[in-house]
């Protein structure tokens, strides 16, 4: 916990872990040490359903570049959904 | 000084003690065979967790003749792998510090009840475990020597100051009552050289007997032989320093 950079969102969906789909609860994201991406810190994004306990988690860790990239794409890709009348 | 022909034997097993408000935690515990006395260690486990690189770790300090003792800070948040309830205190803004100092003192009283502990105890950590390493040796009045490996968060803003962290470590300084060794990189972004310098200065300020070893070419977490900040020769040399500095203390 050498940052402490962290927020969480509440959201909707489904993640893949080992033993197979869950329902997706909440995202955490933070700026802090990653498990196994080779920086000293990453952006660290945790897909999780707490009710489910800690094992109901997708984990992702980035570089900050990565991550701001990730964004933009995300942000481009519903852009065009959206004009495209597709979100609904 | 080990030599081929001296009889060697270990125990590693897992324990529970009491912590915090008597709840009962889990702890991984390393002990030399035999009767003692042997000295005894706390053995703080960093943010990513109760790990396998501490246990090794907890089992390094038990063949250097250590009684070492690991208590498991995330008992609470409930059980899966190790990265799994580490990413969940991570969520969660860590463990207090209140509750932190309740589980180490648990664990120092648990060692220094065991028949063959010689009535010494000192404190290890790295990263989150190193600031809590320093904390606990001015809040607590029960170690005998300090490690703190690289603490990041010593030294805090008033504006990073919260329910969980309500005092920045440093303001504790005067409290100190162990010697105590910090081993730092200088490349690491927390803490930084210029935090650890201002650690340094209080410490001076006050009076305290302590060691800090700077390492160059070494950033966060150059002990940590799973991850790039590895730094081979920096690490042999800080395991020496801590390996001396606790023979010097409890012994």
């Amino acid at each position: 916990m050498c940052t402490m950079i962290v927020q969480q969102v509440k959201i909707e969906g489904s993640g893949k872990k080992e033993t197979g789909w869950f329902t997706l609860k909440e995202a955490n994201v933070s700026y802090d040490h990653p498990f196994n991406a080779p920086f000293e810190h990453a952006l660290n994004i945790d897909f999780v359903n707490e009710a489910q306990g800690p094992g109901a988690r997708v984990a992702v860790e980035l570089s900050a570049e990565a991550a701001l990239a990730l964004v933009e794409a995300i942000q481009a890709v519903l852009k065009t959904a959206e004009e495209r009348d597709q979100i609904v | 000084m080990y030599t081929t022909d001296n009889y060697e034997g270990m125990i590693a097993e897992t324990v529970t003690i009491q912590g915090t408000n008597h709840d009962t935690i889990n702890a991984y515990f390393a002990r030399p065979l035999g009767p003692g006395p042997f000295p005894a260690m706390v053995i703080i486990h960093h943010m990513p967790g109760w790990d396998e690189w501490y246990k090794e770790a907890t089992r390094k300090f038990a063949y250097y003749g250590y009684a070492a003792l690991a208590p498991n800070l995330y008992f609470r948040a409930g059980h899966g792998t190790p990265e799994d309830v580490a990413a969940k205190i991570r969520a969660e803004g860590g463990v207090a510090d209140d509750q932190v100092m309740g589980d180490l003192e648990g664990a120092a009283r648990h060692l220094l009840s065991l028949p063959y502990v010689n009535g010494k105890v000192g404190v290890f950590g790295t990263c989150s475990g190193g600031r809590q390493a320093f904390l606990a040796g001015c809040r607590l009045d029960v170690f005998d020597a300090v490690v703190d490996c690289w603490g990041g968060r010593v030294v805090m803003a008033p504006e990073d100051l919260t329910p969980k962290y309500p005092v920045s470590p440093i303001n504790y300084t005067a409290d100190l009552s162990a010697p105590l060794l910090g081993i730092f990189g200088n490349e690491d972004h927390g803490p930084t050289a210029e935090q650890v310098n201002q650690h340094e200065e209080e410490l001076k300020k006050h009076g305290k007997d302590y060691e800090f070893h700077r390492y160059d070419d070494a950033g966060h977490g150059f002990f940590y032989h799973h991850r790039p900040a590895y730094r081979q020769a920096q690490a042999m040399d800080g395991w020496e320093k801590v390996f001396a500095f606790l023979e010097k203390n409890l012994k």
